[in-house]
């Protein structure tokens, strides 16, 4: 993403929306998350509790997947961009009250998560992993790859990360992680000047 | 019916002959806060669903979860992968932008100027409407193109969610299909689709709330609107 090529020609053909992720499956082009891992997990025909076909346990899914955009996507990303992105391409240090705000902001989404849907079980719908905890995690891995370790004072939430690294398989999970884990790297690379200066007003919004 | 997720379960299930027993939540009494609401949602939002002792939040989970039970016609959320793919694409991509964008606009249009007794300055609403104007100029280029509905030659989920959300700027006066005839053609289409009496039945409400003057309000209910607009 630094480096830009999510909105080089070849990328923006694929994706008009200019953002990742982005699906090219022969002529058919998707955007959106959510959208392309339902399309997969239903083209794919994966396990059943990735995306139940009960359809009280589907709509438990779709209620966190709906919340999830408000709530803890609202505010998780903004730690990475407060923490690395803002002091890296605009050069100005990094705003203190901003990111109080989004921490309290966070506080009060993951306050909800752990009583409105993980509440005691080992999963959000139940005893099995399935999209929703998949959506949830990688967004809450963020902050915690800029040094807001929002499992710290959690020891529930804590237990369920626990439960869903190995759900997924460690292995794969800190392989995907692996960037975000080691972003302070991110501060030695050179960003060419013209995309500092494209997207430093963004950052700023 | 002033809440727009709420609107588009209304058609949903009116529409599709959805038996259902419609509780009204007086938002604007704080009803949502209540002991016996928070027994539905806890979070004390609406929509809520209660089936019997099943219970769940979110207008996109109840709309699908009734698709399913009820087994509604195809087209609402179609059985093809790709058109389906490209109702979960809006319905994903809407949250951030079109339903943030539309709110923001409705709050400063209508919740802020009836708090503070008088309209924003200029300036500033200009600058949420553009906000408003980019991402429906998003909306027109990625998501309808060419195409009557987003998913293709019919109405779907995807067009309902979205015309609830910018009916409700239209709501506080300010008429974003004014200049647009594309937005305003399709707009005629999902609510044919819909059925027009319907439509305008489930409208009225939000129609009105420019007609709101402070005055008209009652206190209380000035607290709850002086909240909810905080929030934002």
């Amino acid at each position: 993403l630094s480096p830009g090529p999510s909105n080089s020609e070849g990328a923006a053909k694929v994706n008009l929306l200019k953002r990742v992720p982005a699906l090219k499956d022969g002529d058919f082009t998707l955007a959106e998350c959510t959208a392309i891992l339902l399309y997969l997990s239903r083209k794919y025909n994966t396990p059943d509790h990735w995306y139940p076909s009960d359809i009280q346990k589907r709509a438990q899914v779709d209620e966190y997947l709906s919340w999830h955009h408000a709530n803890i996507r609202a505010n998780a990303p903004k730690t990475m961009w407060i923490k690395v992105l803002i002091p890296l391409f605009t050069g100005q240090p990094l705003p203190t009250e901003k990111l109080q705000e989004v921490m309290e902001g966070l506080s009060t989404s993951l306050k909800q998560f752990e009583e409105r849907f993980l509440q005691d079980k080992a999963f959000i719908i139940g005893s099995e992993i399935s999209l929703a905890d998949l959506v949830a995690i990688v967004e809450l891995m963020q902050p915690v790859g800029v040094g807001c370790d929002v499992f710290e004072d959690r020891p529930r939430l804590m237990r369920w990360r626990q439960r869903v690294e190995e759900a997924v398989g460690k292995e794969l999970f800190f392989q995907a992680h692996e960037m975000i884990l080691n972003i302070k790297e991110l501060s030695n690379i050179q960003i060419d000047p013209r995309l500092k200066e494209h997207l430093a007003p963004v950052l700023m919004k | 019916l002033s809440s727009q997720p709420c609107r588009a379960l209304y058609l949903f299930a009116k529409s599709n002959n959805i038996p259902f027993e419609f509780k009204r939540v007086e938002l604007m009494k704080g009803q949502h806060k209540s002991k016996e609401f928070r027994k539905v949602n806890p979070m004390m939002k609406v929509p809520a669903l209660e089936d019997g002792s099943f219970l769940l939040s979110e207008s996109i989970a109840i709309l699908l979860y009734l698709a399913r039970k009820f087994k509604t016609p195809d087209h609402w959320y179609p059985s093809d992968l790709q058109k389906r793919a490209r109702v979960d694409e809006y319905l994903s991509w809407q949250h951030a932008n079109i339903r943030a964008k539309s709110s923001d606009v409705f709050v400063s249009k209508f919740m802020l100027p009836v708090l503070v007794g008088q309209p924003l300055p200029p300036k500033k609403l200009e600058e949420i409407v553009e906000e408003l104007n980019t991402v429906l100029k998003q909306f027109e280029v990625q998501f309808l193109q060419d195409k009557p509905f987003i998913a293709g030659s019919e109405v779907s989920l995807a067009d309902l969610v979205a015309l609830v959300e910018l009916m409700q700027p239209v709501g506080a006066g300010h008429n974003l299909f004014e200049e647009k005839p594309k937005l305003a053609e399709w707009r005629s289409r999902v609510e044919a689709a819909v059925g027009p009496k319907l439509f305008e039945e489930a409208h009225q409400t939000i129609l009105k709330a420019k007609y709101m003057t402070p005055d008209k309000i009652p206190p209380v209910v000035l607290e709850v609107i002086k909240s909810q607009a905080l929030k934002q």
